[in-house]
């Protein structure tokens, strides 16, 4: 509890708030969006066995969570860094054991948790389905098509988040994230015909 | 011992922390009445003036608190002390 706060102050005083949850949606969308498109060329081609599949697409998550934690961490590392200088200039004295000293360390590791972890995580829920098939347990739809649909729901609830960030109308805000997906279904089956 | 009872201080500080939180912070050390002044704000600084009161200010920690939160303590222009008959009068 002590420790969530603690973090909150951080996120508050170097206005970290904002930065986390756009991260959190960018990368969502990212690998939702891969996810989708992966599974969406195993569909329009000849039938792989679902472990080939499953392998892909955790390859691919894998691969986007650790791109996120590092890409993330070594940008916001700088950027905190110079901010820092820029505070101890005005200042005219070392921050190094003010809380700003410990936001400079501490929130490009959060930050770069949050940037791994949502596309990581995002993509591990629209796996699921085929994970679950291949243990044999039934779905409603075919395995891959349930992924999809997964995938769609995920991003449709992207953009309800966004649209509550900001205040707009949920249905509206998720509709136009789910209008990008299928723009990226159109072109991937546009393509591949 | 002679207790401090009233201190007014030059603080510069960046504008996070807000000025809410440095006053909760030091009002929770020993609970202190405290009074900040917002004197002047620059673009990441802002200057203030601080009057902590107490039955016995516990100065070092006030100075840690400050220190803790990025802010830098310019100077002490006014104090209060009260020595150990006075307090007992005073009790």
């Amino acid at each position: 509890m002590k420790l969530l706060r603690e973090l909150g102050f951080l996120l508050r005083i170097s206005h970290s708030r904002g930065i986390v949850r756009r991260y959190f949606v960018v990368n969502g969308f990212d690998g939702a969006l891969t996810m989708l498109g992966v599974i969406l060329g195993f569909v329009t081609t000849d039938r792989v066995p679902l472990s080939v599949v499953i392998g892909a697409c955790l390859g691919a998550a894998i691969a986007l969570g650790v791109s996120g934690v590092s890409s993330a961490y070594l940008s916001e590392k700088a950027e905190r860094q110079r901010a820092l200088s820029e505070l101890e200039e005005a200042m005219a004295r070392s921050l190094q054991s003010s809380a700003h000293a410990q936001a400079a360390r501490w929130i490009p590791l959060l930050v770069a948790l949050v940037n791994g972890s949502a596309p990581l995580l995002i993509s591990l829920m629209i796996i699921a389905p085929l994970w679950l098939a291949s243990a044999g347990i039934p779905l409603p739809l075919e395995a891959l098509h349930a992924a999809l649909l997964v995938a769609l729901v995920i991003i449709f609830l992207l953009g309800v988040f966004l649209g509550r960030v900001a205040g707009n109308s949920l249905w509206r805000s998720g509709l136009q994230t789910l209008l990008v997906a299928l723009v990226t279904v159109g072109l991937i089956l546009l393509l591949s015909a | 011992m002679a207790a401090v009872t009233r201190i007014l201080l030059d603080v510069l500080k960046p504008h996070e922390p807000s000025v809410l939180d440095l006053a909760r912070a030091l009002a929770d050390l020993g609970d202190y009445r405290v009074c900040v002044r917002v004197l002047e704000m620059d673009k990441k600084t802002e200057s203030l003036e601080i009057e902590v009161a107490g039955s016995d200010i516990d100065f070092d920690a006030i100075q840690t608190v400050i220190r803790d939160l990025g802010a830098a303590l310019h100077s002490v222009d006014e104090v209060d002390v009260c020595g150990h008959n006075a307090r007992a009068q005073m009790e």
